[in-house]
């Protein structure tokens, strides 16, 4: 009998604690920033994109849903031709953004992907490249890698020499 | 010999070197600047292991492992804690100033330095100040270059100019400021420039084709494959993504290739890819599909009056399945007739005669070499570089003398200097050869036959000899007839780039005359095409029989298996015989002119999309695997050729279902042909129940490279014709040597992990080096030596022998299609003697018009001073110069019976 009624106190008790649940879709749940949601690729401090096309996150996916193109423009900077997630296959692991060396491939705090056709979750190049830069900010993989790139020559990256003059002697 | 490695005893062979033992027992040992085909430098320090005194050693010394030679009972240890430490600061040494370039290097994934930074655990740089850079230099369209990635391993030049025989590469600037490049920009000539990709153990020099279409290593479909840019027939890795044909890397072949292939056979794949490919089947032009045209073609080939026309670039499936289709009687080789006799020459002289043909791998170590007549720089490049390797066998005597062993590269380089061994040169003018030659002839093919000949009967003294001869060629016959009997193991070298049998005739009788005293003799032909062999052997009619069938009436409808005829025939001729044909059904991969007048065009696929069996100069049966399904309605020709049987209800036709049963029929149906379907294990082959993978198991995107088209990822094909699959599943360890998709082994991502599947370093593969050798001499049979001496070559007043000069970027028909290869296909040109050229009173770059028959010729003049009088060459091959079959006298005056309306033709830069 005691028990019975100390159960239903504590049940009524629990009308004053703070709520757990929450009204979504009415109500939007406050996601921490490493949340691991829809992918998406994003810009260097220049705005240019940061994919180089290095195949990574493809070898990284470990359901493969990844695939991509590199190429590259007549300066020698490398982006991907196309870049395909099919998402109807992502299980957001977060692999993809682990591989990433220039922090291009990027996991947000959006989840709310649902289609009702299977085929509109495959996303290309233009439904994943943002115009930001992700939680990452600052950071320009081009400044720091050797390659010469349009307005970076040889030498002019960071923690660079001037290229080398083969024909001194000097010591 | 015992050797103990961290105390576990070891049998290993003797006369290696520390770094090979260690590999060849399957021990991880870093290295950089050994390389197994060019020997140790000791110059990287990466290979540092501890050697011990004796068992009660405790402290050891360190030493560099490629630079040690194996001693019995010797204690070492590759685990040591002070030889892991030196190790790793010998690579973050290297590394220090190594860009932060993997992710946009092409090198990534497939790199030496990057697995060796990984096993050596090398993994922050701990060096503080900046990153020396250099500026990149054009090399032209097979190489790009980042020299920022350099660790100065001096690899590249060691190849290039030492083993390769280049001039414009090398290493300049000093200490720390070292430069790997060429003097100034421009295209690296050497014809196996390519190599410098593998060579490379990082990013420096890279596959510029690759770079056009990047895809890494791990995301290439790839199958073990036969080049098919000359008669050599290296094995190759040929790499697929995406639908379209990426690169062509080394597979090693002991015996055929080694490590190298040369720029023709790595580059000239992309003719696969050419936006103008055939992709669908065609008929009067117009695109059709599979069911009109099997009707079309059953209503045709139900008919009497069908020949087929076989190819020397297709497979032998493809050219037998034609002749079972057409019939025995009604197949024709589709080769010139000098080509038919050449080939069938070479295949008698190396079956019924007593000696044999060596390997590419035993030129290597032929101690003597004479060339009859080939320019193999561009007719067959690989077996030239093993020529420039047989120059060093004698020379190496005197090391072995000094007790320095063959591996210890700079102290044989020291103690060798510059000699060389003998090579003796017979071409019609300078070759590439010439620089490492004791001495060379320059004379027509005739000529050279005679001093064959010559060289024949100073050798033994009842072979033919050749009357009239010069007291120079007496001597230089007798210079090499003493050369060659002095030699071990004497190799004797001719083809059918001359298009001359008395030069075929010649080389044999050297070689004949030679095996009587010693049984180590080799003698090698060259052919023009990758089947041109297999062709000879298999049987069929000369091309010129098929002409005089449709001409006389005989037969009208005709189908040509993956052949330009005009390649092959004069053009007056295959213009006449086109016309004749009622029907003309060409299968093939690539349009050209023989497609353009065909009636019915069915698509045919090319080596990639193919599988099939093709036989080199050596007389090596060996497999290429398809590399992938192509979506199109491409497939093998000997597939198509069996469904149109099978529409056409052919009797035998109808049976064979498969790869499979083809060469089985082969097998029984063709007497020189009885072994090969022992090329590769049957198709039901499995491994623990397994396929091989073409895939490797990083393979990725496979469920979203087709989401484009439907999410639904579509079942991978399955290979009814080999034990591989499409896909990355199946059996992970080493798979049978003859199908061998890519080498890879745990560690080791880069192409040096090929270390782990051969039996030895530098020896065979594991299971035996791929391919089977058809032609085997029989011993003890009675020498009959060739009669029929050439009288010696004479000028025609007014008149030039024209003959083929064969270049190795634009003499194949496939590779020139290319359009890396195409950069570097040289204009049209006519090269004519100084004499001639004074006496024409033409200069260089002048136009020289000719005549041959009732075709004109316009080209510009090249002016040569090692041609010989009355004779002139023009490139072999171009699609500039149209065909005839050479040589052929010309006249340089206009002849009386000339047609008013002959086509002129001036290649089309040259009108500006």
């Amino acid at each position: 009998m005691f028990s019975i009624i100390r159960t239903m106190w504590l049940t009524f008790l629990h009308m004053f604690h703070k709520r757990a649940t929450i009204q979504y879709p009415e109500e939007k749940p406050q996601l921490p920033a490493r949340w691991r949601g829809r992918i998406v690729l994003t810009r260097d401090p220049d705005m240019e994109e940061r994919c180089v096309g290095c195949y990574l996150c493809a070898a990284a996916c470990p359901v493969d849903c990844i695939s991509l193109q590199a190429t590259e423009d007549e300066h020698g900077r490398r982006y991907p031709a196309f870049f395909r997630i099919n998402f109807s296959r992502c299980i957001f692991c977060g692999y993809c953004e682990e591989a990433c060396p220039t922090y291009a491939i990027q996991l947000i705090p959006d989840f709310e992907m649902g289609e009702y056709v299977r085929q509109n979750l495959v996303y290309e190049k233009e439904d994943l490249l943002i115009n930001s830069q992700g939680k990452y900010p600052g950071y320009n993989y081009y400044r720091v890698a050797g390659l010469a790139i349009k307005g970076k020559s040889k030498g002019e990256g960071d923690n660079e020499l001037e290229p080398v003059d083969v024909h001194s002697l000097l010591p | 010999m015992v050797l103990f490695i961290d105390n576990k005893p070891y049998e290993v062979p003797a006369g290696k070197n520390l770094l090979e033992t260690c590999l060849s027992l399957g021990l991880d040992v870093p290295y950089f600047c050994w390389h197994p085909a060019m020997g140790s430098v000791g110059a990287c320090r990466q290979c540092a292991v501890k050697v011990y005194k004796d068992e009660n050693d405790q402290k050891g010394r360190l030493v560099m492992s490629c630079m040690e030679p194996v001693v019995n009972n010797q204690r070492i240890s590759v685990e040591d804690h002070e030889a892991k430490e030196f190790r790793g600061h010998v690579i973050e040494w290297l590394m220090t100033n190594h860009p932060h370039d993997c992710a946009v290097c092409d090198e990534g994934g497939s790199c030496h330095l990057q697995d060796m930074t990984v096993m050596t655990g090398h993994n922050y740089r701990n060096f503080r100040y900046k990153k020396r850079t250099y500026t990149n230099q054009y090399l032209g369209p097979f190489l790009n270059h980042e020299m920022n990635r350099c660790i100065q391993c001096y690899r590249c030049v060691r190849f290039y100019k030492d083993y390769a025989g280049g001039k414009d590469l090398d290493v300049f600037a000093s200490k720390n400021n070292v430069y790997f490049g060429r003097a100034e920009d421009g295209v690296l000539e050497n014809e196996f420039s390519g190599n410098l990709a593998e060579v490379c153990p990082t990013g420096v020099f890279t596959d510029k084709t690759l770079k056009q279409h990047y895809t890494r290593k791990w995301d290439l479909t790839m199958a073990p494959s036969v080049c098919q840019h000359c008669s050599i027939g290296c094995n190759t890795i040929a790499g697929e993504r995406y639908g379209s044909l990426r690169m062509i890397a080394n597979r090693y072949n002991g015996d055929v290739n080694g490590y190298f292939l040369c720029d023709r056979g790595r580059y000239g794949y992309e003719f696969v890819n050419a936006a103008d490919r055939i992709r669908n089947p065609h008929i009067q032009q117009r695109e059709t599909d599979r069911g009109t045209l099997l009707s079309t073609l059953s209503g045709l080939l139900n008919k009497p009056g069908v020949i087929g026309i076989g190819s020397p670039r297709a497979s032998l499936q493809s050219n037998f399945v034609l002749k079972a289709l057409v019939g025995e009687h009604n197949f024709y080789h589709g080769v010139s007739d000098t080509e038919h006799d050449l080939a069938e020459l070479a295949v008698k002289i190396l079956r019924e005669g007593p000696v044999r043909t060596p390997s590419t791998k035993e030129v290597e170590e032929a101690d003597a070499v004479f060339i009859l007549g080939e320019d193999i720089t561009n007719t067959a490049p690989i077996l030239a570089l093993a020529v420039r390797q047989s120059v060093q066998q004698q020379p190496a005597a005197l090391a072995e003398k000094a007790n320095i062993p063959l591996w210890n590269d700079a102290a044989v380089k020291g103690i060798v200097q510059d000699k060389k061994g003998p090579l003796f040169i017979a071409t019609l003018t300078t070759t590439k050869l010439d620089e490492l030659a004791t001495a060379t002839y320059r004379a027509t093919p005739e000529c050279i036959a005679r001093l064959g000949f010559a060289v024949a009967h100073a050798l033994d003294n009842t072979s033919p000899a050749v009357t009239d001869l010069s007291e120079n060629m007496v001597v230089l016959a007798g210079q090499i007839a003493q050369a060659l009997r002095a030699a071990k193991k004497p190799v004797i070298i001719s083809g059918a780039g001359c298009e001359s049998d008395a030069v075929m005739k010649a080389a044999a009788n050297v070689a004949y005359a030679l095996n009587k005293e010693n049984s180590n003799t080799g003698l090698v032909y060259t052919m023009l095409e990758c089947n041109s062999i297999g062709l000879a052997m298999m049987g069929g009619h000369r091309l010129h029989a098929a002409f005089n069938a449709v001409v006389n009436g005989h037969a009208d409808t005709v189908i040509v298996l993956e052949n330009d005829l005009y390649r092959h025939g004069r053009k007056s001729d295959v213009e006449a015989f086109l016309k004749a044909c009622r029907n003309i059904i060409v299968l093939d991969h690539s349009v050209h002119a023989t497609t353009q007048q065909a009636d019915v065009v069915i698509p045919a696929g090319t080596f990639a999309e193919s599988d099939g069996i093709v036989v080199n100069n050596e007389g090596r049966a060996q497999r290429f695997f398809q590399v992938y399904e192509s979506k199109d309605m491409v497939c093998e020709s000997w597939r198509w050729l069996l469904d149109i049987g099978a529409a056409a209800n052919h009797a035998r036709l109808s049976h064979w279902k498969n790869f499979e049963e083809i060469t089985h029929a082969i097998a029984t149906d063709e007497p020189l042909l009885k072994r090969i379907d022992a090329v590769t294990p049957p198709s039901q082959f499995r491994v623990a129940g397994q396929r091989i993978p073409r895939e490797p198991h990083r393979y990725s995107g496979r469920t979203s490279m087709h989401a484009n088209i439907n999410v639904s990822e579509p079942k991978p094909p399955e290979d009814a014709d080999s034990p591989l699959s499409y896909t990355m599943e199946g059996y992970r360890g080493m798979p049978p040597s003859s199908m061998i998709p890519f080498f890879w082994s745990p560690g080791w991502n880069s192409v040096q992990s090929v270390n782990k599947y051969q039996q030895e370093i530098g020896g065979e593969l594991k299971g035996g080096d791929p391919g089977i050798r058809l032609l085997e001499p029989v011993a003890d049979k009675t020498i009959k030596y060739f009669e029929g001496i050439p009288e010696a070559f004479k000028p025609l007043e007014d008149h030039l022998l024209i003959m083929p000069m064969h270049h190795i970027f634009g003499s194949d028909e496939l590779s020139a299609r290319s359009p890396s290869v195409a950069q570097r296909i040289p204009k049209p040109y006519i090269l004519l003697s100084m004499d001639d050229a004074v006496a024409l009173s033409l200069l260089e770059n002048y136009m020289l018009t000719f005549y041959i028959g009732r075709y004109e010729y316009s080209l510009p003049v090249k002016v040569s001073n090692a041609l010989p009088n009355g004779v002139a060459a023009v490139p072999y091959g171009l699609p500039e110069i149209p065909y005839t079959e050479l040589p052929e006298w010309a006249t340089t005056r206009s002849p009386k019976y000339l047609h008013t309306l002959t086509p002129t033709y001036t290649p089309k830069h040259l009108n500006t």
